[in-house]
């Protein structure tokens, strides 16, 4: 299979002009970010329901939508995650029609980060990069520490210090280098984006940035497809950078204009916490700018205090009809229970925001209920135990004989003893 | 009084390829008249059509951004570090 797109370079959206291909992340004259651009005419026609659902049960099956250099074929089966029927969940929000976007099992290291590390590091590669980085408040270091080690790149990963412990060893057991750095997220991608300037380094949400956020549009192609080649009424997003939910927007925009999938619009909901809230704050105040803050949030992988996607995220949720809100951590870690006890998935706390603001949407009336309505859950909730630690207790071993196994369920029901009868007796 | 203005590698082309600079700027509308004499070209690189810095720069004072520190309005102190990046994240 031939996994290279026919044509893409980057351009810069604020002033239109184009890079060709490298290793850039802003507009050297207006410094807005820059994104990749394809010739979509190119593969009208050719790009075909049944060609990509003949193809592999990965992002790869996207390839021609992604920026994936000529001649390299990745074969890492990443994502194309279930998205699966919530009618549990949904009695107990009021939700007739709910989905969830399952990236907690996402391949290879369970978020979907997974999806954007595989298209930065083919370019990684292209581009001759030796070492790759990246700044992570966690799933993106364990996902770089996880590809490097198979693509035999050698990995620097700089991480906030107060990072969660698995998170840590997530990304220590693949043989990256992992540096803790005294300081919150923000300071961490400043670090970065020094670093980058000063080494030849490829880091992945730095100067691959513009190749790395397009892996995310797979989650967008991944949703219309599973859902019968139609688009949701409304999609619920979890915001740190404010780059996930544009991108899912523009994968549903290529889709349409390929005549894939019918137009129609598509109302987008951004999710964060409030102890991390810029984007959340920018929607519901209609402010046009990002005001910074001092992230202070259980859910750390989405606490990024000054994100760079903001505004744009922020006026693209507007424009669609949608709005963000913010839960507090004690609604994170009920929604991360919530989530685990209707429908057996164990999301980490970005996914208790998600799941608590979907609730939320619902109970106040911006989603209706029989609304298609799909909810991404982007990570496992192995990689943040710590945020349940005290919620259940650990009872005392039982031993093991059948009356003794009775006498502990009573005990647990608080039912009193039976009255001994023979067994057998009439 | 004396700052030290750092810049990325990206401004470095308007500046003769100086990536460090001293200014005796006393706040940041100082700072950015400084630069509007010293360096012109990077003067109309950093700010948009309206003449204000364009939103994509982020200003750090030492490791904080100035926005924390209040801004315009911040008063720099001697020795005071001061670094012009572009806004770049990660994150979803």
């Amino acid at each position: 299979m031939n996994y290279s797109c026919n044509w893409y370079e980057l351009k810069c959206n604020e002033c239109g002009k184009r890079f060709g291909n490298q290793p850039l992340s802003a507009c050297p004259d207006c410094l807005a970010p820059l994104e990749v651009a394809y010739d979509l005419e190119a593969v009208r026609g050719t790009f075909t329901r049944e060609k990509i659902e003949a193809g592999p049960a990965n992002i790869w099956r996207y390839a021609a939508l992604l920026p994936i250099p000529e001649g390299r074929q990745p074969d890492l089966p990443v994502g194309f995650t279930p998205l699966v029927r919530a009618k549990n969940l949904g009695r107990r929000i009021g939700a007739n029609n709910l989905y969830i976007k399952n990236d907690a099992v996402c391949f290879p290291t369970l978020s979907f980060k997974d999806r954007v590390v595989a298209v930065a590091l083919a370019n990684a590669q292209a581009f001759g990069f030796e070492t790759v980085g990246c700044s992570s408040t966690g799933n993106l270091a364990n996902s770089v520490a996880a590809q490097s080690a198979r693509l035999g790149l050698k990995a620097c990963i700089l991480v906030p210090a107060d990072l969660e412990p698995a998170k840590i060893l997530n990304t220590l057991v693949y043989g990256a280098r992992l540096v803790r750095i005294d300081g919150n997220y923000d300071h961490v991608n400043r670090l970065c984006t020094q670093i980058a300037d000063e080494y030849n380094w490829g880091f992945v949400n730095v100067n691959l940035r513009p190749y790395y956020a397009e892996g995310s549009k797979s989650v967008g192609y991944e949703i219309a497809e599973q859902l019968g080649w139609r688009l949701p009424d409304n999609v619920v997003v979890p915001m740190a950078g404010g780059s996930l939910v544009r991108k899912i927007r523009k994968a549903f925009n290529e889709l349409i204009y390929l005549g894939l999938v019918e137009a129609k619009p598509v109302r987008f909901f951004g999710a964060q916490a409030t102890g991390c809230s810029p984007i959340s704050v920018a929607v519901k105040t209609g402010a046009d700018d990002i005001e910074p803050q001092r992230p202070n949030t259980i859910a750390r992988s989405l606490a990024i205090g000054n994100p760079a996607d903001g505004p744009a995220a922020a006026k693209m949720i507007r424009d669609s009809g949608g709005w963000a809100e913010d839960v507090s951590d004690v609604e994170i870690v009920s929604g991360i229970q919530e989530l685990a006890e209707t429908e057996g998935i164990f999301t980490e706390t970005a996914g208790g925001v998600t799941t608590a603001v979907t609730a939320r949407l619902y109970a106040d009336g911006r989603i209706l209920p029989d609304q298609i309505t799909v909810t991404c859950i982007t990570g496992n909730g192995l990689k943040t135990t710590d945020a349940l630690t005290g919620r259940y207790q650990q009872d005392r071993a039982v031993r093991p004989r059948l009356a003794d196994f009775d006498a502990y369920l009573r005990e647990l029901d608080g039912v009193a003893e039976p009255e001994l009868t023979a067994a057998g007796a009439n | 009084m004396s700052i030290k203005v750092t810049l990325p590698t990206a401004f470095t082309r308007h500046t003769d390829g100086r990536k460090q600079f001293d200014s005796a700027a006393l706040n940041l509308p100082g700072l950015l008249a400084d630069i509007d004499q010293t360096f012109p070209a990077l003067s109309t690189q950093i700010k948009d059509d309206e003449g204000k810095l364009r939103r994509f720069i982020n200003i750090y004072v030492n490791d904080e951004d100035i926005r924390f520190l209040g801004g315009e309005t911040y008063a720099f102190q001697d020795g005071d570090e001061v670094m012009l990046i572009p806004s770049i994240a990660g994150g979803c």
